[in-house]
């Protein structure tokens, strides 16, 4: 199969932030040692350099449907990066430290397009079953479907079927990141928020993109608190 | 540059963001248009012969350059390189239109541009990512990264 390397190169070594990088040990083909070598990832390609400041990688590992486990064997700190159907052998790569395993750990486990979609898609089926629940829920007007899990024939994306609710402002601002809910007010009212909320910026980030807007100042979606006093509360049922 | 192809060739058959018959010319000078199956999967465009099951040939989306061609056409182009051109040519405005659109979202460059990672923004605790063993397994891949993730925290 042709691949355009010479724009994946590029892309290796290009000034945007990377997602992790740092030294691994990675292990050779059937028998021979392991070599260090100079990990970059950046989205859902693994790129690996012989050295920190080499101009171009030695491979690259698309991360597409990868699962990551960590493995106890000869080497410390070491983990595998899977791939289903048998078609290649795991990625067996160890790191120096227990923090670096975690991260890279971590990191690996979030890089494909296809855990994102996983983790949405769990989201819709949670929001499912509990509007089953608690039809009398105050809900803006209910969108029908929320998501659809697979990219529809006509070629819409998954994040662009949203409903179309303009004028529906969210009643509380998001969380900022990593905090935990203190009390829970009911999570199905999370949840939608959280859809909207989505929708929302995801409509304004798309609006942008297609004026032509680069800079960050420009993608800022304001949030209009509700007049309602409470506790902010997003928890995950 | 080594790369793991069998896993290249298996997302080619994976579900596909946008996927059309289309006239594609390479950037070669004097290259001819040619009809050909092209699938756009994830950050990937798989090009395909309209009557093979195996690619071609795939393009990384990351950044590239989606540019409007004459009326119902487009092209890809790539930042280190403006020169080289691939062409796409669609039935209509439309259906070019409905492309690069495609094509813009794809990279995943958009995403680190607004330098928030879309779930986290919302609150969407890292706990509640891992938990996936409860989720369906898709395409007979089962979802492990949860049991393994509960030892390091």
């Amino acid at each position: 199969m042709k691949l355009n390397e010479r724009s994946l190169a590029f892309y290796a070594t290009c000034d945007a932030p990377v997602d992790n990088a740092g030294f691994l040990h990675k292990r050779g083909g059937r028998g021979a040692g392991s070599h260090r070598r100079w990990f970059v990832l950046r989205g859902n390609m693994l790129f690996y350099f012989e050295a920190e400041a080499s101009r171009e990688p030695l491979g690259v590992i698309l991360l597409e449907g990868c699962t990551v486990e960590l493995v106890d064997v000869r080497e410390e700190f070491a983990f595998a990066v899977h791939f289903a159907g048998g078609r290649s052998r795991p990625y067996v790569l160890a790191a120096d430290s227990q923090a670096a395993l975690e991260g890279w750990v971590k990191a690996l486990s979030r890089a494909s397009f296809h855990y994102l979609r996983l983790v949405v898609r769990e989201l819709e089926q949670q929001l499912a079953a509990m509007r089953e629940g608690s039809p009398a829920n105050a809900l803006p007007a209910s969108p029908s479907p929320v998501l659809n899990p697979r990219p529809k024939e006509n070629g819409r994306a998954v994040w662009s079927a949203l409903p179309e609710q303009p004028t529906a402002a969210p009643q509380r601002p998001p969380l900022p990141p990593r905090r935990r809910a203190s009390a829970s007010n009911g999570p199905l009212l999370s949840f939608a928020q959280l859809h909207e909320q989505y929708g929302l910026e995801v409509r304004a980030l798309r609006s942008q993109w297609r004026g032509g807007h680069t800079g960050l100042a420009g993608l800022e979606v304001s949030w209009h608190p509700s007049e309602s006093g409470g506790t902010h509360t997003q928890d995950q049922p | 540059m080594r790369y793991n192809e069998k896993e290249l060739q298996a997302l080619s058959r994976q579900p596909a963001e946008m996927a059309a018959e289309l006239g594609m010319r390479g950037p070669k000078k004097g290259s001819v248009a040619k009809r050909r199956l092209v699938k756009l999967v994830v950050n990937f465009l798989f090009y395909f012969r309209p009557d093979e099951a195996e690619p071609l040939g795939a393009l990384l989306l990351e950044r590239c350059i989606v540019a409007q061609e004459e009326p119902g056409g487009f092209s890809i182009s790539f930042v280190e390189d403006l020169s080289r051109k691939y062409h796409f040519e669609c039935c209509s405005q439309e259906q070019c239109q409905e492309w690069m659109e495609a094509l813009r979202r794809a990279r995943n460059e958009i995403r680190k541009m607004t330098g928030k990672d879309p779930l986290e923004q919302f609150g969407i605790s890292e706990e509640a990512r891992f938990q996936l063993n409860s989720l369906p397994t898709t395409h007979g891949r089962t979802a492990c990264i949860g049991s393994q993730l509960d030892v390091l925290d």
